[in-house]
């Protein structure tokens, strides 16, 4: 499966700095044992008041931003729980790229094992990305991974990708089958490991077994 | 041999292979489950037929969407939830992964289930799809969060592709002053270098603050790191944590201990490491702190007051701010000692150990809960719930008008039925006081167990040392 090498689409800017999990995929949408349905909880509580009528006044809920698929988001986006849902559910409602000064860590590893294009500009050039998506009649925003630059009204903009991640972008990256070809050199390593800590060996069925049926 | 961080130590004592010029590929010593981040990686597994690599490295606990209600048998009534823990259940018996099910009596939180049972040794790597993974550092171990796909690598191959954090120390000198604990400290750490002050890197502390910390309030700090961003916190284990560590997994005292004494004097960095930041706190100048925002760096001391938008910068701190007030309906300017609340929550992987439940008892005992507030204390295992109990200390809460709960993540997150309603204040010894964090529109304020146990009695955010003063 190859990923298209170009994200073109309307932008939505949300100013909200550290923009964390929680309210990104809330609690009441992580019940499920597969992936589906997140698309609903997506911001759940910006984009509907307490009973459950959309706010016509946030940024998704508005004529002029149907089928954005670019967020421009504040610093530390995705900050807080670790819940991949919140990345899941991004993709669902149908985003396809978030462009923000930063990021938070998990965050930013959950968005590439799903490709989740993740964008890193400076702040200046973020205020006139939201700037520009501001005005529905000027809003459009082009992300060119090959050539790793982006494109809006007044930004022109060239962004960094690891060298793994634009990979996993470009060619889709198996990482657990890659990870698998070291498969001789990690039991290798154990053995190693496991000469010089044997305390480590088995911890969890270790401490289990000790600890009993209780 | 150029000088290394314990960081450092202990990825290079970790690393299989380098992937790239960026990458590694990490080994995992210990990876911890629970029922919500886990079961889509299950399912990857069997779609791709493949394996458990070292089910005896795995451990898997239900615990955040578990009822906390005083019954006898735990029955989960959303059927949603039962599913997660049923899945969960069946996915640990299929791939033989050790489990602390629904109802066994050492349920509780995975991060105080798992150290308090010995799991958790100095050198470790432990991963777990949950970002309060960070406590591990308190006993030397690197423990950082990860999501649902890497927890599906892991189990397929107990190993991680791992991209090194940069270092950074925070030392605390000086003493504590009596009545502030490790929570004040981290949360006046965060409030300081901000909720991405440590975004990137991996936190050592030291220094004599640290030294002097009980390993139970080491993980209180660990746990709450994550807050500022960081990729991991540590401390190198010293005689304190080797004691804990000895008199909490007694398989390796009769086996092992000699050589493992051997190995952990390594355990710290070596003189002269080169640290990418540095912070320095002087902890006699710490005092009871108090969030007033919806991000755990919008926290104040308790003698002082929500800030005044003037005075912050313009631009996205100013204007987080006002949105954070509105939230949590302050006023700028106004005093964060006095302010109402509703209902008092101790508990969470953050507050939930017996130290946290003693801290909080010593202030309740011999008053109430005051009236119109409801509060609970939500143990952070069943082992911490029988030691309180052992102690007297159920007594103690429920005299005082304390709900007795059974252990679980409860409010923390509120994903089992433990939810606020809209408008309510809680005083809660929590790590997120995100927006919606326990419930919709609900209001939380982080502090630490002794804070909210004067907030219960006195029904408004109290600074608990002239509580204190009063006995």
């Amino acid at each position: 499966m190859t990923a298209p090498v170009l994200i073109e689409g309307r932008a939505a800017a949300l100013r909200i700095e550290n923009l964390d999990t929680d309210q990104i995929m809330p609690k009441q949408f992580l019940r499920g044992i597969d992936k589906s349905g997140l698309k609903e909880g997506l911001l759940y509580d910006l984009r509907f008041d307490a009973s459950g009528q959309p706010r016509p006044d946030f940024v998704l809920n508005r004529e002029a931003y149907a089928g954005a698929s670019i967020l421009i988001g504040g610093s530390n986006f995705g900050c807080g729980s670790s819940r991949e849902h919140a990345v899941w559910g991004l993709q669902q409602f149908g985003i396809r790229a978030i462009v923000a000064s930063s990021y938070a860590e998990i965050f930013h590893s959950n968005a590439m094992n799903n490709r989740l294009l993740l964008v890193t500009l400076s702040p200046e050039e973020i205020a006139r990305l939201m700037d520009d998506a501001d005005d529905p009649a000027a809003n459009s925003v082009t992300i060119d991974i090959g050539t790793q630059t982006l494109r809006s009204r007044s930004v022109q903009a060239s962004f960094e990708l690891l060298p793994r991640h634009r990979r996993m972008f470009l060619e889709g990256l198996d990482s657990i089958g890659l990870s698998l070809t070291y498969q001789d050199q990690i039991a290798a390593f154990a053995r190693r490991h496991w000469t010089c800590a044997p305390w480590l060996k088995d911890v969890a069925a270790t401490v289990r077994a000790r600890l009993g049926n209780t | 041999m150029t000088a290394k961080t314990l960081y450092r130590k202990l990825v290079d004592s970790h690393t299989v292979a380098q992937l790239d010029e960026h990458n590694l590929l990490l080994f995992c010593d210990l990876h911890l489950m629970n029922e919500y981040t886990s079961p889509q990686a299950f399912a990857g597994l069997y779609e791709q037929q493949r394996g458990v690599a070292m089910p005896g490295q795995n451990v898997a606990v239900v615990s955040h969407i578990i009822p906390t209600h005083p019954t006898k048998f735990r029955v989960i009534a959303d059927p949603p939830s039962a599913l997660q823990a049923s899945n969960l259940k069946k996915n640990c018996e299929h791939f033989g992964i050790p489990l602390f099910d629904t109802n066994d009596a050492l349920q509780g939180i995975e991060h105080v289930v798992a150290p308090e049972h010995g799991m958790i040794r100095p050198g470790m790597v432990v991963i777990c799809g949950d970002s309060h993974t960070t406590t591990y550092g308190a006993l030397g171990a690197l423990g950082f969060g990860i999501g649902t796909t890497e927890v599906e690598h892991v189990l397929a191959t107990q190993t991680l592709p791992y991209r090194p954090a940069k270092d950074m120390r925070i030392r605390v000198d000086g003493e504590l002053p009596l009545g502030v604990s490790s929570k004040d400290l981290v949360l006046a750490i965060i409030g300081r270098i901000g909720a991405q002050g440590a975004r990137g890197y991996v936190v050592e502390f030291c220094g004599s603050a640290i030294a002097a910390l009980s390993i139970e309030a080491r993980f209180t700090l660990c746990n709450m790191t994550v807050e500022a961003g960081s990729r991991g916190a540590l401390i190198a284990p010293d005689q304190k944590a080797i004691d804990y560590v000895m008199a909490h997994a007694p398989d390796l005292v009769t086996t092992h201990r000699e050589a493992a004494l051997e190995a952990w004097r390594e355990l710290r960095s070596d003189e002269g490491a080169r640290f990418d930041a540095e912070h320095r706190f002087d902890a006699r100048e710490i005092a009871p702190h108090v969030t007033w925002g919806t991000s755990p760096d919008q926290v104040v001391a308790i003698d002082g007051s929500v800030p005044m938008l003037q005075q912050l910068p313009e631009g996205p701190v100013r204007s987080s701010a006002q949105r954070a007030m509105q939230y949590t309906r302050l006023t700028e300017g106004s005093a964060i000692e006095g302010t109402p609340i509703q209902h008092v929550f101790i508990g969470s992987c953050t507050n939930g150990r017996i130290e946290d439940l003693r801290a909080a008892a010593s202030l309740v005992r011999g008053r109430r809960v005051a009236a119109g507030v409801r509060a609970m204390v939500v143990p952070g295992s069943g082992a911490v719930k029988a030691a309180a109990e052992a102690e007297g200390l159920d007594r103690v809460f429920v005299a005082a008008g304390f709900e007795w709960r059974k252990p679980g993540c409860s409010m923390c997150l509120a994903m089992n039925d433990d939810v606020l309603a809209d408008g309510i204040r809680c005083a809660s010894t929590t790590n997120r006081n995100f927006e919606g964090r326990q419930g919709r529109g609900a209001i939380t304020h982080l502090m630490s167990p002794a804070m909210a146990a004067a907030a219960a009695v006195t029904g408004r955010i109290t600074d608990a040392r002239k509580l204190e003063s009063l006995q």
